[in-house]
């Protein structure tokens, strides 16, 4: 499990590294989404794309195109 | 640059008026906010250059005079990327030309979302304004649970700070007295200026602990309902029934309002007609322009239940979770999920349709929506539709009483536009559209009851703006087909429609429409329904001295006469694709900055009609 791509349902990791244009990474900052943060996978929408996730008190919705670049801290 | 302006805003005869920005990162309620304190005195304008709307209101606070408000686009930093926070940065720093810089700061922020939000807060405090920090939904945040200390986070902010709620007029008190400058304000303390996002939200925490702050727990309610309209299964079935009840609405609860709209406008004809002498002016009138007018008016209905739709789904929350499950198949097309409340819109009218792609934040996105918009079956064809299908297909049932071929007919015509649509989005995103984009990201509120005056504010709003944008560009253009239609005057007199200036254009692209077939007299009509397209219907009864409504047997009988099995079916081809309607055009025009996207349309869409009509021609004969 090293994405927010494959974080199960109802798990939580905590992210490490955004692997986007600086442009994006810093949009999905503002949302709550930054090196550090504590992320839980929520759910899907029907036919499992987009997914929903809690992060810093709000729920936000990410293609797994863009869940896919966010990669998490390994558990030690 | 700001002493005239300070004239304008000053107004009637006031000395000067004070203007107080309200600025918030997106979702912290502060358009609702917005509606409480101004109510309806509130009016729209494009800012200079961009696509980018303004809300200005006055706020009204008894003996102290007015105060002139500002909404300004929600962000979540100052430092601005989309056009949007480009604006707000802008405005706040006394850079916009044609807004004075504000004298004072509403700082709207989510107290259920404190933490997140007050990252806002360094920036815009350090701008120096005098600021009140409004957070709001503090309702909601005791509701779920959660608490904060305004007295200890005012201290830390060396700002005032007020709980509140738009919703229900909590703490608007505080924020009048704060407006006509009565509050006390603690004093001003230096702010850390940190450009880093993470660094920031980490001084936004520690702050809003050292306030006491206890966050509320996740809203209970929103994951049940969300268990229910995000069901793999019966959360698209939902949406089904949500899109097919607000068509429903559209046409059917609107269908009476549109017709005593139609009959009023009909009186006020024949009462100017019965007023003015008889002539040439008289016509222009009643001819020209009451009847233009009436032509904009009559959709203005299903503008307004189409937008009371929008509000509930949007204040309610549900929208959000509707661009979740449209997105899977609107990427499948080339757009996102937020392009599918646009272009449902655009079943009822293009027009607002394009207004409503402002909630797409990715530019190519919002363009590639405003491009496909116009190819949705739009209410404007619906009597084009209903005269040409009435007169040449009979009413034989199909699947039962309700359905048959006729209503097969105009089936075939709504897929057909949607086809077309998709085909289009695709092309787009692999010609000039093409490239990568910005991720899409959706942020899903918790539910909440739209309240009444927020959904009455924003209906009359958006049906203000419709009546405003389409309707002087529709005034215009039909009082100009008119005159087209009555000119050149001979001895005085009108001339034959035949002989009139819109007669001989007819004629002239005959060889051009031909083999489509189509006669001149359907040249005329393509010509007049450029104002809108419904405007064939009476175009062709004019011509051939009959009234001209879709109901009426005269008519059919004259089309029946004109054209063949396979003009006709050219005819509603060319209708599904043609980009008919000057409004539309116009409105593009303003909201992509040039006539670059509008002629493009045009033309691609001309060029489409024209093919699949040509085809349609051959194919059927």
């Amino acid at each position: 499990m090293n994405t927010l791509e494959d974080l199960p349902f109802g798990c939580d990791a905590v992210l490490d590294e955004l692997a986007l244009p600086s442009d994006d990474a810093a949009r999905l900052m503002e949302l709550g989404f930054f090196p550090g943060v504590r992320v839980v996978a929520v759910r899907a929408a029907p036919g499992g794309d987009p997914r929903v996730f809690r992060v810093d008190g709000a729920e936000i919705a990410l293609r797994r195109e863009t869940a896919r670049c966010l990669r998490l801290r390994r558990r030690a | 640059m700001s002493g005239c302006h300070d004239c304008a805003l000053a107004g009637r005869g006031e000395p000067k008026a004070i203007t107080v920005a309200l600025v918030g990162p997106p979702n912290s309620g502060k358009s609702t906010l917005f509606n409480r304190l101004t109510g309806l005195r509130q009016r729209v304008a494009n800012y200079p250059g961009v696509t980018v709307e303004q809300h200005r209101g006055r706020v009204r606070l008894g003996t102290r005079g007015d105060v002139e408000l500002l909404d300004l686009p929600g962000t979540y930093t100052l430092q601005p990327r989309s056009d949007d926070e480009r604006i707000t940065d802008d405005v706040l720093r006394g850079r916009m030309p044609g807004t004075p810089r504000p004298d004072a700061v509403l700082l709207v922020l989510d107290s259920t979302n404190l933490a997140r939000h007050l990252v806002l807060a360094a920036p815009v405090l350090a701008l120096g304004l005098p600021t009140l920090v409004v957070l709001n939904l503090s309702d909601d945040l005791e509701r779920r649970g959660g608490s904060l200390d305004p007295a200890a986070l005012a201290q830390q902010l060396g700002a005032p700070v007020v709980p509140a709620s738009a919703a229900t007029g909590r703490g608007i008190e505080t924020i009048h007295e704060f407006l006509a400058g009565r509050l006390a304000v603690p004093a001003r303390i230096p702010l850390p200026t940190i450009q880093n996002i993470p660094a920031c939200r980490m001084w936004a925490g520690r702050l809003a602990s050292q306030s006491t702050y206890r966050a509320p727990t996740p809203p209970l309610w929103t994951r049940r309902l969300d268990g229910v309209f995000l069901h793999p299964v019966a959360g698209p079935l939902l949406l089904l029934a949500v899109v097919l009840g607000v068509f429903q609405a559209m046409f059917s609860a609107a269908a009476p309002l549109s017709d005593g709209l139609e009959s009023m406008v009909g009186a006020i004809g024949g009462w100017a007609g019965a007023l003015l002498p008889a002539g040439v002016a008289r016509d222009v009138v009643v001819q020209g322009a009451v009847a233009g007018v009436g032509s904009v008016i009559v959709f203005l209905p299903q503008i307004a239940v189409l937008f009371l739709f929008i509000g509930i789904l949007e204040d309610s929350g549900y929208l959000a979770r509707a661009a979740l499950i449209a997105d899977r198949t609107m990427a499948r097309i080339g757009l996102q999920g937020k392009s599918f409340i646009p272009l449902l819109s655009a079943y009822a009218c293009a027009v607002p349709a394009i207004l409503a792609t402002r909630t797409i934040e990715s530019k190519r996105d919002r363009l590639a929506t405003i491009l496909v918009a116009p190819f949705m079956t739009c209410a404007a064809r619906l009597p084009v539709y209903a005269l040409i299908i009435a007169a040449f297909l009979p009413n034989t049932p199909l699947l039962g009483p309700v359905f048959g071929v006729r209503a097969a007919a105009l089936l075939g015509l709504y897929v057909l536009g949607f086809l077309a649509a998709v085909g289009t989005a695709r092309l787009l995103r692999s010609t000039i559209l093409r490239g990568d984009r910005a991720p899409f990201l959706l942020e899903l509120p918790p539910y909440r009851w739209p309240t009444l005056r927020s959904l009455g504010l924003r209906v009359v709003d958006r049906s203000r703006v419709f009546l405003t944008r389409a309707g002087t560009v529709i005034l215009g253009v039909t009082v100009g087909i008119w005159l087209l239609c009555h000119l050149p005057l001979a001895n005085g007199k009108a001339p034959d429609l035949s002989h009139s200036v819109a007669g001989t254009i007819g004629r002239t692209i005959e060889p051009a429409i031909r083999p489509l077939g189509f006669d001149w007299k359907i040249g005329v009509g393509l010509v007049t329904s450029l104002a809108a397209r419904e405007v064939i219907v009476g175009t062709l009864g004019t011509i051939h001295g009959i009234d001209g409504n879709a109901g009426s047997t005269g008519l059919q009988q004259a089309l029946r006469h004109d054209l063949t099995p396979g003009g006709a079916v050219a005819l509603l081809v060319f209708f599904a694709f043609a980009m008919q309607c000057l409004s539309t055009v116009a409105v593009v025009r303003r909201e992509t900055g040039g006539w670059r996207y509008p002629l493009l349309q045009f033309g691609y869409m001309l060029t489409l009609a024209y093919g699949a009509a040509l085809l349609a021609k051959v194919i059927v004969g």
